[in-house]
């Protein structure tokens, strides 16, 4: 817990460090994502040079549009991505929020700026947009199912095995330690589960049909321009990374300066270091090998694969954590 | 709000004003990994909205005239208009037919003119490369 002066300092630095680390994951993604299909790829500094042109750019906003709304969802967009990063432990530090909120509120936080978008698509009154914002809803039904089995597998996991605290909260334990093998091989396919959603949850290819740029031209994100959109790509970034973050957080939390013996500020540096490694890991097979690997799925084909094979695939792991935690065998 | 911060990363909106594919498929050719203009920062866009450049490609037929200048009115400003080929520069093979109502500077104002038919993907590159440096000469103008 901490008091309100220190929040204060430390909620603007927060997030610009975050949107500067989001903004150069996504530099580095791209790059990745070039030079897997032999291609030489954008600078680092892309994404900051494509907001800065964003923020230049004339801002439009259609004359049948619901004004307020189609204004105001890009900045709640962007302020829901950033408010997640509160309440996940980041660059070995215990969350800023820590003990206000814990996963399950996490996951009603991710769930905000793709609401957001639907929003605003409804609200700009043009016809792709409201196709695109119809998709996105449906994608969203589609992984929250796997994504709350996994969640709640592992809240139950780790509140039915240690004593600490009935609230689930994010990095406080490791959740490898809890179980036997059979636990080891369902928490596997919970964290398969968790990776599969993630190009979902932050709308990469093989799950972008709510912005299918070839089809309906850009989907919910049709009418916005300027400022808005640049609001939205941030938007979009920083869900990246803090997604990211919370399956470290949930998965792989513990520091590395325990290992090493490091000591102050030599130990502060090497866990910010290697937080930022297993963020890039898992971003890249989460986001950048994922996309380029498979094509756009359609939107039918998305409800079968998250409802179909990805919650079968965590119930399957939620049933192997409850006979390891019940002795069965 | 200056022009030079487009620089460096112009989202490119593609419009058919009734060409052959021709030019179509040769602006394709040049996000391939063979001459990847995504390394300019260049990224072909869904809708004009996205947009800071349109290539126009087609001589612009009578049926295409409204709506190609929809499609620069719903661009955001600061754009740059770019022709793709000759049809869209001269009328092309098409020149003086009566179904015309382009060429393209008829109808909307042009920026840089890519010639050719259809041009190669270094042809259009080149003709970004030239974009830029208007758009460098306008924003120090300012
Ligand atoms: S310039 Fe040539 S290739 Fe291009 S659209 Fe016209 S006829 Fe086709």
């Amino acid at each position: 817990m901490i008091d309100a002066l220190q929040a204060i300092v430390l909620i603007p630095i927060i997030a610009i460090v975050g949107i500067f680390i989001a903004l150069l994951f996504k530099g580095i993604d791209r790059i990745l994502a070039a030079r897997m299909q032999a291609r030489i790829g954008p600078p680092l500094s892309q994404p900051f040079i494509d907001v800065k042109k964003l923020f230049m750019k004339e801002n439009i906003v259609p004359k049948n549009a619901v004004k307020w709304i189609f204004g105001m969802m890009p900045v709640v967009a962007l302020t829901a991505s950033i408010a997640v990063l509160f309440y996940i432990p980041l660059f070995g530090f215990k969350p800023l929020l820590d003990g206000y909120g814990d996963a399950i509120l996490v996951i009603y936080l991710f769930a905000i700026p793709s609401l957001a978008m639907v929003l605003g698509g409804f609200a700009s009154s043009s016809r792709y947009a409201t196709i695109g914002a119809q998709r996105e809803m449906v994608t969203m039904l589609s992984y929250e199912f796997p994504l709350a089995i996994s969640i709640i597998a592992i809240a139950w996991l780790v509140s039915s095995t240690t004593a600490c605290s009935p609230a689930f909260s994010l990095g406080a334990i490791s959740i490898w330690a809890l179980v036997g093998p059979l636990g080891i091989l369902g928490l596997i396919l919970l964290f398969l589960v968790m990776l599969f959603v993630m190009p979902g949850e932050v709308g990469a290819i093989p799950f972008d049909s709510p912005e299918a740029e070839t089809e309906i031209g850009g989907g919910v994100l049709t009418e916005y321009s300027g400022r808005n959109l640049g609001l939205f790509y941030i938007s979009a970034s920083v869900k990246t990374i803090a997604f990211a973050a919370f399956i470290v957080a949930l998965f792989f939390p513990g520091n590395i300066s325990n290992t090493l013996f490091l000591t102050g500020i030599g130990a502060i540096l090497a866990d910010a270091l290697f937080f930022l490694v297993k963020i890039f890991i898992i971003v890249f097979i989460g986001s950048t090998f994922i996309r380029v690997a498979i094509a756009r799925f359609r939107i039918t084909q998305v409800v079968k694969v998250y409802w179909g094979y990805a919650s079968f695939m965590a119930l399957f792991g939620l049933l192997l954590i409850a006979i390891d935690l019940m002795g069965v065998v | 709000m200056s022009l030079k911060d487009l620089n460096r990363s112009l989202w490119v909106f593609h419009v058919n004003s009734g060409s052959c594919n021709g030019c179509d498929i040769e602006i394709v050719a040049s996000l391939t990994p063979r001459y990847d203009i995504e390394r300019f920062g260049m990224k072909l866009v869904g809708t004009p909205r996205h947009a800071d450049v349109l290539l126009v490609t087609g001589p612009v037929t009578r049926d295409m005239e409204k709506k190609l200048k929809r499609v620069f009115e719903q661009t955001p400003d600061p754009k740059v208009v770019m022709v793709i080929g000759n049809c869209g520069s001269t009328g092309g093979v098409f020149y003086e037919s009566y179904n015309l109502a382009g060429p393209v500077d008829q109808v909307i104002p042009v920026d840089v003119y890519v010639t050719g038919c259809p041009p190669r993907p270094e042809a259009i590159i080149e003709g970004v490369v030239k974009a830029w440096t208007k758009i460098e000469k306008q924003g120090e103008k300012k």
